[in-house]
Formats: structure tokens, sequence, C-alpha cells
């Protein structure tokens, strides 16, 4: 092989760079942000669990009973119903979209839309930019 | 070396059936299922209609505009500055702008000066032959089997098929992000985005907990009547048996459901 040195150094350097995240990383736990639930309530409509798993498919679930069935209430595993409505339910308890919602979805790089057409709960830095528009 | 492979897909195929199993054994196994119901106070019609009673409403008083006004309220429509940008869920319009076609040649003159230009309040009219149902490409418009067409605006991709089917002007686009633009939130309600076409929805989320159309209750002269008109005791009915009434463009075949005394 001619310049086998040189090929070497290069691979070896190439190797380096493409893993310099990993190495960066390694043996660092990334911290989970903490969530500011925001309320005294002890019991989500169903299971923790259950919610940090597969909100968004109960979310999905909703929108297309309410919308398209016509049902607005839950009735969860316990029995205990719920208007299904992200607006006025969800955002009672959990009053602060950005200590809640967001720090999780930036934290996992996930962008929903939901926000663009439903209200987000009034937040203190929120009405400070509305007043002035 | 045959028998080691035989037993390994043995044990493959058996393991894949364990863990394909799991879910269905665990929703199997999982406690009380959760169900959907409907709000006992909701009201239920089989096909909802509105009748405007145009005589009530053009006396009324002067510049009367309640019933858009606790719509757009209810509803956060916007108030786009540009009229090209405008979003409007029930609103007036001239009489030969709502009803064209109506005249023949040799109308009598009084009539046709005394009709000209008379207002009215018009919205979707929920048609029983939509032709906006039948051209969205992602069933965002539909129609619910108590006659009201409604949009899911998760799914519109703002294409304006609708806005090209519906003969009564009655959906528009966000243009622009109507939010800025919304004078007082409704919190129990949500806006739209940018880009989705919005139209009446014959307030089927205040149906739903038991409330008639905001527009209905907002009229102080009773000139706007909802109901179901598969229910013969109505008061849609009564109006339209008793008195004479007539329809949008009932020509194009669309079988409009909001009538009008004159
Ligand atoms: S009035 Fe227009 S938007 Fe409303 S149902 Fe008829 S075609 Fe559709
Ligand atoms: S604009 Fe939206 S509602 Fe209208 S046809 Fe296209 S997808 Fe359907």
């Amino acid at each position: 092989m001619y310049n086998a040195g040189k090929i070497i150094i290069g691979i070896v350097i190439f190797l380096a760079l493409i893993t310099a995240p990993f190495w960066y990383n390694f043996g660092k736990a990334s911290t989970p942000p903490k969530l500011e639930i925001g309320t005294q309530e002890k019991q989500c409509v169903e299971s923790k669990a259950f919610m940090q798993s597969s909100h968004m498919v109960l979310l999905d679930q909703w929108r297309d009973e309410v919308l398209r069935v016509g049902k607005r209430i839950y009735v969860n595993s316990a029995g205990k119903q719920y208007n299904m409505s992200l607006q006025n339910t969800c955002t009672k308890c959990h009053s602060s979209k950005t200590k809640f919602c967001d720090r999780c979805h930036t934290y996992l790089n996930v962008a929903p839309n939901c926000w663009d057409c439903h209200i987000a709960p009034k937040e203190q830095e929120k009405q400070a930019g509305r007043s002035d528009k | 070396m045959d028998e080691t492979r035989r037993n390994f897909l043995k044990i493959a195929g058996l393991s894949v059936l364990g863990f394909g199993a799991k879910p269905v054994v665990d929703a199997v196994a999982g406690t009380g299922e959760p169900k959907f119901e409907k709000d006992p106070q909701a009201l239920n019609g089989k096909r909802w209609a509105m009748v405007v009673n145009q005589k009530k409403c053009l006396n009324a008083k002067e510049g009367c505009k309640d019933c858009v006004l606790a719509c757009n309220s209810a509803h956060n429509i916007p108030d786009f500055p540009n009229p090209k940008d405008e979003i409007k869920w029930i609103w007036q319009v001239k009489y030969e702008n709502a009803f064209p076609g109506q005249e023949n040649p040799y109308i009598d003159e009084y009539v046709k000066k005394s009709l000209k230009g008379l207002p009215f309040m018009v919205l979707c009219n929920h048609c029983d032959n939509p032709p906006c149902v039948r051209v969205c490409p992602v069933q965002a418009t539909f129609r619910r089997p108590d006659g009201i067409v409604v949009m899911d605006y998760h799914r519109c991709i703002g294409c304006r098929f609708c806005m090209a089917a519906c003969p009564y002007g009655a959906r528009n686009l966000n243009w622009r992000d109507p939010r800025p633009f919304i004078k007082k939130e409704n919190p129990e309600f949500p806006t739209r985005s940018r880009g989705v076409v919005e139209k009446c929805n014959f307030c089927s989320e205040r149906l739903a907990v038991g409330k008639m159309p905001a527009c209905v209750e907002a009229c102080k002269d009773k000139a706007l009547v909802f109901g179901d008109l598969e229910d013969p005791n109505s008061e849609v009915r009564e109006l339209l048996r008793t008195q004479p009434s007539i329809q949008r463009k009932p020509q194009l075949g669309t079988r409009p459901q909001v009538y009008y005394i004159l």
C-alpha cells in the first residue's frame, strides 16, 4: 500500500471527527428537564406512565372523537369523566405551557403545532408580549 | 448443522410470536377500557337548519350587528384591516347579491326597487348536498349525520378547493396569521392558523353542551331561528309551514339549509 502512514492517520482523524459528538457527551448523563405541572391535582386523566408515553395518541383520539364523532366526554379507565379539550381541560391543570409542554418538547427536539391554534394558558410573559400589539 | 438451524428457527419463531402477542395480552388484561360519551345536555338534532326571519331583522335597530359580533367573539374571528383578507362566518349582503337570479324582466318596478339594496344576513348554508365536502381532498370538510357541515382545521391543507366549490362565498382563507388580529380572545375556543380555511360551524361546540348558536342567542329581535327540521313540532318547521320562504341559489342543487322569510 502506498502512503500507508498517511492514509491510516487520515482514517484515524476522520473517525475521531465523526465520533466527536459521541466522545464529547461520553459518560455525561443528560439531565432531562424538570417539568412544573402547576397543579395540586394528584392524578392526570390517565396514569403518569401512559401520559408520558402516549399523550399525543390520546390527544389525537380526543380530537377525532370530538370533531368527527361528536362525543366530548372522556371516561377514563377508572371511570372518571372529563371534557375532552386541550384548552378547557388539560391546561386547567398544566397551567404553564413554557414550563411544562415546551421544556420537554424542546429537550426532545419535537415541535408539535398545537399552539398555532389552541390558546395557551395565560402566563406573565405572554401577557406583556400581547399588550403592546 | 441442519438440526441446530432448525432449532434456531423454531426458537426465533416462538419468540417473535411471544413479543408480537404482548400488546394484545396487555390490552386484554388491562382494566377498564376508556370510553367516549356524549354530554347528556347536548342538543341532538337529525337535520339542523336555520330560518332567518328577515322581516324582523329589517325592523331591528339601525345598523344592528349583534349576531355578527356575538359570532366573532365566540369563535375568535380576526379583524383584518385589509378587506381582501376578511374572515367572516356570518355577515350582511345586499338582496341582489344574496339572491341573484330571482328576478324576471317583467317584475314590478316597485317590488324591484323596494328589494334592491336590502341587507340580508348570510352564513354557511350547511347544504344537504355540499360541494365543498365533495372537493376537499383530505376530508378536512365533512358533513355530520345531523347535517352540519364542519371543518377539521387540523387537517386542512389550505388548497382552497372548497372556496372555489362553495357558491355562497361562505369560506375564507387565513392568508395571514390571524392571532394578532383577534381583538379579544375567547379562551375556550381555538383560533385558526395561517393557511387554513374557515367558516361557520353552526356552533357545534355550543350545541354539544346544550346551548343554541351564539348568533341566535344574541339576536334580540328573534330574527334567527335554529332547530331540527326532522322534528315536526320544531319552531323552524312551524315557520316554514306557515310562511313562504326562499333559499339562496336553490337552482344549483346544493340544497341549502338556511331559509329566508321575506
Ligand atoms: S354554503 Fe358553502 S361552505 Fe357551506 S355547506 Fe354549502 S357549499 Fe359548503
Ligand atoms: S382548503 Fe382545506 S377544507 Fe378546503 S378543500 Fe382544501 S383541505 Fe379541504
